[in-house]
């Protein structure tokens, strides 16, 4: 069956589930499972799309870009039918041969050898939290911490004026909103777009990058022909929707995991050199990106399941990422784990090219945390904050001890 | 079925059988070789698979891509003129024997 009949295949569950709800957010975990155990590739009645949470599905999806295309939008408005609500990212919604190009310039301009130049400052900013949190003793995890480390890298690492960064996180929220059906928290964010939309595409200009910057960077390649000069700008908004909230999530995820598996951080804290596969696993465990759609680009077949031409697929990542055909104990969070193969940060050629950028931080600020703090206790109650891609908190009040 | 030889920074050896297609990494990974992180996945994007590969073989294997050649520069461990990214070498019939030395980190 094609989209335009909405009914799937013969046989795939049908399922009444909306994974795109509050109460769906409130605890996916129970719903991924069914989602897992009913099989490899279900069907979900209110969207009208197919749906996978396995994760040798999941990894094959993402790991066949041609046939599960990304240029119709990864979200699940079809841009082959509908008009995309900003103009099309030029990495994320680019399919092979064209997105290689654009690949190429952020993965150089985030490469491993730009993370050595980096790290002296992130970590030095990492310690100076935490030691100002220790002075203050009692506070919000997500807003002192989670929030404000990542505030106080990365947009100085991309270049930004200090003036309108109020916008940064209100735009990333937005962006990882729209990648879901037409509800409430779609609706809302695209309402409210307009001023964060006109301060984004006024900061990806070249005059107010700060030289040496990633933005900066990513201009000089226009320089050198990589991409056109209307290109860069383009690029550079793409690390302004995807650099800032997603760290922002990982660093709460991690400093939840911590606070709540007293066992786990007595592990970290004996052997701080774990704190880089502590947030690595925290974001296997927590997957603060949950989602994202492809689109078929012909007729197809998913574990013996076929599929037509022009269908979105919603791939559960964070179903993947606790799928027990996978994983060992996948609801545990152990500090030691061997995390490789985990698809918190998608997989194949759209994965986060960020990625290195965000174990920086991670890593940076649990490390701090390692060397000088003894206990984090929560103090009140965790909320949750809700959108249709981003699995995160609202508040998390804590109090920490000096080691 | 192909043997790969790993040989660890405190001169242990593991020989380990693999399949071909799979890639050095995924061998070293699937069998409890630690030295080798692969924190990306096989995605040649972290530059944490890095091996040395023994001199005999090194010119036996496929050349190696323009990106790969830019990421190990951004290695943890020195870069020496036989380093490779694990997950980048894909494992084939020929390669039965293939010997890799792991640097002491990868991060």
């Amino acid at each position: 069956m094609s989209a335009s009949g909405f009914a799937p295949s013969a046989g795939v569950p049908h399922m009444d589930i909306d994974p795109f709800s509050i109460e769906f957010f409130e605890d996916p975990h129970p719903a991924h499972e069914v989602l897992r155990e009913a099989g490899p590739v279900v069907w979900f009645d209110k969207w009208k799309v197919y749906g996978v949470a396995r994760h040798a599905e999941v990894h094959a999806v993402l790991n066949d870009p041609l046939t599960f295309c990304s240029s119709r939008g990864v979200g699940l408005s079809d841009f082959a039918k509908e008009k995309a609500w900003r103009p099309q990212s030029i990495i994320l919604e680019a399919d092979p041969p064209e997105h290689a190009r654009t690949r190429a310039v952020l993965s150089r301009v985030l490469s491993p050898t730009v993370m050595k130049q980096l790290r002296g400052s992130f970590v030095a900013a990492a310690e100076a939290r935490v030691e100002a949190l220790l002075a203050k003793g009692s506070f919000d995890a997500i807003a002192d911490l989670a929030e404000a480390y990542p505030l106080s890298v990365f947009p100085d690492a991309l270049g930004l004026k200090p003036e309108g960064r109020e916008n940064l996180l209100p735009y990333a929220s937005l962006v990882f909103n729209s990648f879901g059906p037409p509800n409430k928290l779609r609706q809302d964010a695209i309402e409210r777009s307009a001023p964060h939309q006109a301060y984004v595409a006024e900061q990806c200009q070249r005059e107010n990058l700060a030289p040496g910057g990633f933005g900066a960077c990513i201009h000089a390649r226009a320089d050198a022909g990589d991409i056109t000069a209307a290109e860069a700008p383009l690029l550079v908004r793409s690390l302004l929707s995807a650099g800032l909230d997603t760290t922002v999530n990982g660093i709460g995820a991690a400093v939840y995991c911590l606070a709540r598996f007293p066992d786990q951080w007595a592990r970290l804290r004996s052997d701080p050199t774990l704190a880089r596969n502590a947030f690595e696993e925290a974001v296997r465990f927590e997957s603060p990106v949950q989602t994202f759609f492809r689109t078929t680009t012909r007729d197809v077949e998913i574990s013996g399941v076929g599929i037509g031409e022009g269908e979105k697929i919603l791939m559960f990542l964070a179903a993947a990422n606790r799928d027990p055909r996978r994983w060992d104990r996948p609801d545990e969070y152990d500090v030691t784990r061997k995390t490789s193969g985990h698809v918190g940060y998608g997989s194949g050629i759209h994965m986060c090219v960020g990625q290195l950028v965000a174990r920086l931080e991670g890593e940076a600020v649990l490390s701090a945390l390692a060397k000088r703090v003894s206990a984090i206790e929560i103090t009140g109650p965790a909320t949750r904050r809700f959108n249709n891609t981003l699995r995160g908190l609202e508040s998390l009040p804590v109090s920490i001890k000096a080691a | 079925m192909p043997t790969i030889i790993f040989n660890r920074p405190d001169d242990r050896s593991e020989r380990i059988d693999a399949s071909a297609g799979d890639s050095v990494m995924q061998v070293a990974t699937t069998n409890g070789i630690d030295e080798i992180v692969a924190e990306c996945g096989g995605n040649a994007m972290c530059a944490t698979c890095h091996v040395y590969v023994d001199e005999g073989w090194i010119a036996r294997l496929a050349p190696m891509s323009e990106e790969e050649d830019e990421l190990l520069n951004g290695v943890a461990a020195e870069r020496l003129e036989n380093s490779r990214l694990s997950c980048q070498i894909k494992i084939t019939p020929e390669l039965d024997g293939l010997v890799v030395r792991l640097p002491d980190r990868q991060i």
